[in-house]
């Protein structure tokens, strides 16, 4: 073994080589050049399996640096596995600070959610995306939906959201609902929940997504334009819980939880951990807001009677 | 002075698939019955094709299987890629800008707005994944109509009009007889009223009374709705039912031209003698 000051740490630090990290961003800052544009990058090996947040973690790890403050979420929740080994991991190879406070944090990555707390100007949301082609379900192969992407051809995507509403009466995307962004690329939020694209829109702080099994980058920047895809007469709809209350909290208005019991009996508990902490300990913190969520806020006042569906409600 | 009154017109369209040396279109075409290079063995699939279509009128394009019938239609559509000429669409930019260079973003609205078409097989035209209906409504949706009510409202008037049951509307195409999908792909083809319609060999696999009523439904549409047509058959009595003037093509080049009655009753080049001689 060669001694010398080279080889006292086993590996850089942020674990990735240098000149990889310089690659990341150099593809980071291509994707938020062109919003919701699907960069490929080089995807380098890591101590875990591609598709097992892999992307997400290139991003954090080319983006971090010794002031960071790191939080990780998945699904939501702080303590969860993937979370917990990640944020490990994260920590151990750059020495930084980790939190589960949402506002103190300056790189949130996740998993399946955006936070339920708003985000501000200086912080990064780095998301861990399984499928980033959002014309997947419709075209199987790369080359066509590349060229798809290029020509802006997203026939096949209307008609199939127009053949699930004719099949189903409704959209029936549950999570990763297609979007667009800055009125030319359709996206893939990756699978977060109808209730969080809304806080896509216009956001203030910066988005990132990685596909690290899929070897994409992409990003929506701060103030950027990003609209569900919908219909004149069949609109986009965030989750309705029917005015059920977090049973740990009694909160109404945030992304819930179904908890199974023994014995059949479910419970609901607010999603984000680290907004339903708050919620039980200190005061309420401020959530995101977007017209969806007024409408449930006014509908849980009882001032609001909700509009009926045209087509359903005939 | 020049007729201004043109929709579409045709010059020098040519299609060359392999390497072309510089004697290939010598040495192909009629006179020599090959359409295949004796130098460099590139196929001429057609070449130099010039006519002008005038708007509500039907032209036919008849010869025999490898003629080069269809690639005219399909070049016109941009299915392929020609390899040289100039095609223009009075609609489209006062007919100054030539179809065949454009983008395909601009390709794909020509095609969404201005152009329809049938092909002989309906798995051609039509996406068996998706529900008659859906069909219907990528022409549409394409064309900038977001509203599922008009959507449907629009498919189920198409249907009707091509006589196929708008109760099947929601069923995919997959389950429909032959003469069925022709039609919802007639009524695809002519969602968004263009004023130019391509079929090609729309009869072709359909039994005789099917056959009669499709040709039946396509005059009478093109009656209601005045649109131009550009009819690819193999089958001079489909050419003599639909169409106003005829395009005789072999090996890949036009032999005669004229108006339909004419060609059937006093053909003038030997190859159209022979082709309507040998009707049944």
């Amino acid at each position: 073994m060669v001694e010398g000051k080279k080889f006292i740490n086993k590996f850089n630090y942020a674990f990735i080589d240098e000149s990889t990290k310089k690659e990341i961003r150099r593809k980071l800052l291509k994707a938020i050049c062109i919003p919701g544009y699907q960069v490929p990058y080089s995807s380098p090996e890591m101590p875990i399996a591609r598709g097992w947040g892999t992307g997400g973690l290139h991003v954090t790890l080319a983006i971090i640096g010794k002031n960071d403050i790191f939080k990780i979420i998945d699904q939501g929740s702080d303590a969860s596995v993937n979370a917990c080994n990640l944020r490990d991991f994260v920590q151990s190879t750059t020495d930084c600070e980790t939190t589960f406070e949402t506002q103190k944090a300056t790189i949130i990555q996740t998993r399946h959610r955006i936070t339920e707390e708003v985000l501000h100007e200086n912080q990064i949301m780095v998301f861990q995306v399984p499928q980033p082609e959002p014309l997947r379900g419709v075209e199987r192969y790369e080359r066509k939906t590349r060229q798809m992407h290029a020509e802006a051809n997203y026939a096949k995507m209307w008609v199939s959201l127009y053949e699930s509403y004719v099949k189903y009466g409704d959209i029936m995307r549950g999570a990763g609902y297609p979007v667009k962004v800055n009125q030319r690329y359709i996206m893939s939020p990756s699978p977060i929940p109808r209730w969080d694209i809304p806080n896509l829109n216009h956001a203030k702080c910066l988005y990132l997504f990685g596909a690290g099994r899929e070897k994409r980058l992409y990003a929506v920047p701060p103030f950027t334009n990003v609209e569900p895809l919908e219909f004149e007469d069949v609109k986009f709809k965030i989750e309705d819980f029917n005015g059920i209350a977090c049973d740990l909290s009694g909160e109404k208005v945030a992304f819930l939880d179904e908890l199974y019991h023994a014995g059949g009996s479910t419970s609901h508990v607010v999603n984000d951990s680290d907004f339903l902490d708050k919620l039980i300990h200190e005061k309420r913190p401020y959530q995101w807001s977007n017209k969806y969520l007024q409408e449930k806020i006014q509908e849980k006042e009882g001032e609001f009677t909700p509009k009926k569906d045209v087509i359903n409600g005939k | 002075m020049e007729n201004r009154n043109w929709l579409l017109k045709v010059e020098g369209l040519t299609k060359i698939y392999g390497e072309p040396g510089k004697n290939t279109l010598h040495h192909t075409g009629p006179l020599y019955h090959t359409n295949q290079c004796p130098e460099t063995g590139a196929i001429v699939a057609c070449a130099d094709i010039n006519f002008t279509l005038y708007p509500g009128e039907v032209l036919g394009i008849v010869g025999e299987s490898g003629s080069g019938k269809s690639t005219v239609v399909k070049l016109l559509y941009f299915d392929f890629e020609a390899t040289s000429g100039n095609a223009w669409l009075n609609e489209y930019n006062h007919g100054k800008t030539n179809l065949l260079n454009e983008s395909n973003q601009r390709k794909r609205y020509l095609r969404h707005h201005k152009m329809g078409m049938v092909y002989q097989n309906p798995r051609d035209g039509l996406n068996f994944e998706f529900s008659s209906g859906g069909n219907i409504a990528e022409k549409l949706l394409m064309a900038g109509n977001f509203h599922v009510g008009n959507i449907r409202k629009r498919a189920s008037g198409l249907l009707t009009a091509t006589e196929v049951p708008v109760a099947r509307m929601d069923d995919t195409p997959l389950s429909f007889s032959g003469g069925m999908q022709q039609r919802v792909q007639i009524s695809k083809a002519i969602a968004n009223n263009p004023p130019l319609l391509f079929l090609d060999e729309v009869t072709t696999g359909l039994d005789v009374s099917v056959q009669a009523k499709v040709l039946d439904m396509i005059r009478r549409l093109q009656q209601e709705l005045n649109i131009a047509m550009i009819v690819v058959s193999h089958d001079l009595s489909v050419i003599r039912m639909l169409t106003d003037r005829t395009i005789v093509m072999k090996d890949g080049r036009i032999v005669e031209k004229g108006l339909t009655d004419q060609i059937l009753q006093d053909p003038q080049n030997t190859y159209t003698q022979l082709l309507v001689s040998s009707l049944l």
